[in-house]
This record gives structure tokens, sequence and C-alpha cells, in this order.
């Protein structure tokens, strides 16, 4: 990197935009090295599936056409006859998944190694409303294709929203378009994840990326206790970086493989007349909570089972979020116990309704 | 002659995988960009309908296979068909019955009623189809010359 500061191309910037803290941070910052270190690079993955998906979700805009008599043709289209399109829009459903795999991990790496506390509060915020624009960007994609498992999805995952109390009803026409899942929803859908769900994620990565930048790696607590002498570092630029690039291509090699070994089935097209196929389910990440509300009594108390369901996952999302804010305990010891019981709990209910939803 | 260092060697092995790995990326999505031809049926013949539709001086644009064509009666037992896209810049031509001339709306084109081009900037003529009528029905196929 030093050769590049001392070129003329930098010196003609510099006179014209003062780069001295671009400078500062590329030779400056640093990375802590210690047991955790690993958990740096899912954030760095998160963001480079990422970009997978924008980069081929833009070419599938070359040939994808919305629209109850043209989406699913347009996909076989795509896969039978445009030229690696069978590759463009694998990549793009693996990487999908892939992506949201490891929001996941990056998250919940972030949570028990502590990294969002003070000054990272917000940080974690941000973070978090990435996850949630992650999930609304599968829910919406997994209509485009406009099949079956695909169409009843969404009429369940539209119905759930729906009874949540007072404007659950509303939330539910809007997202569909009208009362029941058609044509006018795949439209709505589709504008919802190529134009509104991109726009914002755009700002919301910006910040939080910035925050990173900013603030610079968490160092974890046992690090942090470490006397100086023994902190070891490594240099961002170009160490962290060249380590960030190998694992980065890594993961590239391996979303290909998934798109060529194991391509996503486009199954039959959606039919608004036909009865619902069985084994409807929504994607994996929503497996959690599709699975615990299947679970629920129809009526606790005088409320409905379903919207007691919603109302907890929604409560429970928002205690999430707010994590850095939460205090227990008045002692931070404590306090970060609970907390650490918490996320274990939380991650147990997770992983353990997935797999029980995929067993049953 | 300068010896090939070690070092040398794995940079020019790095740079040759590099550019390897972004062509290998890059040949897929170039490709991927340029739309796969779609291949329609061209008829050879086509039934456009009977005499008693098309009433003596008029016209009407019909397809033939993917190609517009003008079908027009000028003449109690005479009907011609041609292509319907001007030659000029692919606009879709019309029938003028008051002045018994094919023109092109979008630069002022005129064609007469063989599909010559007489005036106006058009560079070639429009292409003919051949017409027959039999018991009234009206057969149009291309003209292989």
């Amino acid at each position: 990197m030093s050769s590049f500061f001392d070129s003329k191309v930098f010196n003609w910037l510099d006179e014209r935009l003062d780069l001295a803290p671009v400078k500062e941070l590329v030779n400056h910052k640093k990375v802590p090295v210690h047991h955790h270190t690993v958990w740096y690079y899912m954030g760095g993955v998160t963001l480079f599936l990422f970009l997978i998906q924008v980069f081929s979700g833009i070419l599938l805009l070359m040939y994808y056409r919305p629209g109850e008599n043209s989406a699913y043709e347009s996909l076989q289209f795509i896969t039978s006859k445009v030229y690696f399109g069978w590759l463009i829009r694998n990549v793009h459903a693996w990487s999908a998944n892939l992506m949201v795999f490891f929001a996941f991990i990056h998250m919940f790496s972030v949570f028990f190694t502590r990294a969002y506390k003070k000054p990272r509060e917000l940080t974690w915020v941000t973070g978090f409303l990435l996850l949630v624009l992650a999930m609304g960007f599968g829910f919406s994609g997994y209509l485009l294709p406009w099949n079956e498992l695909a169409f009843f999805a969404t009429k369940v995952g539209t119905d759930i929203a729906g009874v949540v109390p007072f404007i659950g009803e509303k939330i539910k026409i809007i997202l569909r378009g009208g009362d029941d899942v058609t044509g006018a929803t795949l439209s709505r859908f589709f504008g919802i994840h190529v134009a509104i769900l991109p726009a914002i994620t755009t700002i919301i990565l910006g910040i939080h990326l910035l925050f990173v930048l900013r603030q610079g790696m968490s160092e974890p607590e046992v690090f942090e206790e470490l006397p100086e002498k023994k902190k070891k570092y490594i240099h961002f630029f170009p160490d962290f970086v060249l380590r960030d690039a190998l694992l980065w291509l890594n993961v590239l090699i391996v979303v290909l493989a998934l798109a060529v070994f194991f391509p996503w089935d486009l199954g039959l097209k959606a039919d608004p007349l036909a009865s619902a196929p069985v084994g409807i389910r929504p994607e994996w990440y929503f497996m959690f909570m599709f699975q615990s509300l299947k679970f629920l009594p129809p009526h606790i108390l005088f409320f409905e089972g379903e919207t007691l369901g919603v109302l907890f996952f929604g409560a429970v999302g928002a205690l999430w979020m707010l994590i850095p804010f939460v205090k227990f305990r008045k002692e931070a010891v404590s306090n970060a116990k609970i907390l650490t019981y918490f996320g274990l709990g939380s991650l147990i209910f997770i992983l353990g309704m997935t797999i029980f939803g995929y067993l049953v | 002659m300068t010896k090939l260092g070690r070092r040398d060697f794995v940079n020019y092995l790095l740079g040759f995988g590099s550019i390897s790995a972004l062509a290998a990326i890059a040949y897929p999505i170039g490709r991927f960009l340029v739309p796969p031809p779609i291949r329609e049926a061209e008829p050879n013949s086509l039934k456009v309908g009977t005499l008693d539709d098309f009433p003596v001086n008029s016209s009407k644009i019909i397809r033939f296979g993917r190609t517009p064509v003008i079908l027009i009666r000028d003449g109690e037992e005479n009907m011609r068909a041609l292509t319907a896209t001007c030659t000029h810049l692919d606009c879709i031509v019309q029938y003028s019955s008051d002045r018994q001339q094919i023109i092109c709306a979008c630069h002022n084109g005129v064609y007469d009623l063989t599909g010559k081009n007489i005036s106006g900037p058009p560079p070639k003529p429009l292409s003919e189809f051949s017409v027959k009528v039999i018991d009234k029905e009206i057969i149009i196929s291309q003209n292989r010359a």
C-alpha cells in the first residue's frame, strides 16, 4: 500500500480531497489476534454474499418478467434457454441462503463475545435491522418464481401477518395488494424485492460499515485484560484483507459448487385453484417460528393462540435488538451472565424448533 | 538473460491464476447477457379470411409468423400482400386509400402498390407475398424466388 501513497495519482487526489484520514486508517488499522479472531470474518463473508446477491440479482432482472402468466415461464426460460441462466439463478438462490446463515452466525458470535456493548450499541442495532431486511429479501424473493410451494408459503406467511391485533388485517392487505395472493401480490413482492428493500438496505448497511470502520474491531474482555506486551495484532492492510480475500474466494467456490451440484427445483407453476400440496414449508430461517406457531393451542386465555405467538416473537425480537441497553441486574457481571443464558436459550430454541420442523 | 527467481515465478503464477479466475467469472456473465435466439415457426402459407371480409380499396395488417404483413384489396379481384415494415427505419406502413399508395407516417416514405419505393427515405422496396384466392378464401404464401 505504501507505494500507492507515494504515487502521483494519490498525490493528485490528496491535494484535492485531503486523504490523510484514509492513509491513517490504512496504515494503522489493526486487528487483534486471539482465540476468537475467526468470528471477525463472519461479517465480511455476509457482506461478500450480499454483493453476490446484488450482482446475480441484477443479471436475473435482464430476463425475469413479473406477472401471473410470465414469471414462472421466464424462470423456465432462464434455466433452460439462457446461456448460464441455470448457474446465475442457482448462485442467487444458494448465496441468499448462505447469506442469511452467515448473518445468523455473525450475530450470535457478536452476541456471545459481547461485542455489542458500549461504544458499539448502534452497530448492533443496525446489524439486527440488516438481518430483518435479509429475511424480508428472502420472503419476498421466495414468491418470485411463482411456483406452487412459494405461492402457498406466501399465503401462510402473509396470513400470519394478519393476526397481529388491530393493524394485522391492514398489513396483510397491503402486503398482498388485495384480499388474496394473486398476480397483484407478485408485482408488489417484486417491487419490494428489487427496489424498496435494496434502497433501505444500502442506507443501513452503509451506516453499519461506517460504524465498524470508525470504531475498529471489538476486543473481547479476555484480550482487553492482557498486559499490553502480550496483545498481538495484525495489520488490517494488507494482512487481514488478504485473509479475507482468500476466504471470500473459498466461499465463492462453495456457492458455485452448490449451484452446480445441488440446483434448486423450480417445481410446479402456482395454481390458485389447486389444493395445497403436502409439505408446504417456509424457508429454513422462518422454520422455527412456523413450527412454534403450529404447537400453540387455538386459544390461550382470551387470545387466539397465533396472535399470542406472533406478539411473543415480536417482543423477543425487539428485546434482542435492544440487548446492548438491557439491564437485568445492576452489577455488570451478573447482568452479562443472564444475557448469556438468554442468548443460549434463544439459540437452543431456534435450533431445536428448526430441526423439529424438518423431522415432522 | 536474467534468471526467473522463485518470487517472480510465484507472482506470475498468481497473476495467471487471477486472470483465469476472472475470465471464468466474466465468460458466463457475458454469455448470460446475450439473449438466446427464439425460434418461431415461419409458416409457408396462411389463410387470412374470405374476400367478403375485405371491402374493395381497404387494407389490413396481419401477422405472418413473426412478420407483419399488409394485405390490400385494390380491386374487385385483386389482392396484394407486402411486408408491412418500412425498409427505412422499421415503422409499420399504412395503405392510403385516396392516393392508392402505401405510405409510412414516420418519415413520409412512399411505396407504390407493388411495394416499390417511389419517394422519401426508404432505400429498398417492400417484399411481396403471393396471394391466391381459392373459393373466395384468401391464402397468402411466401414468394420463393
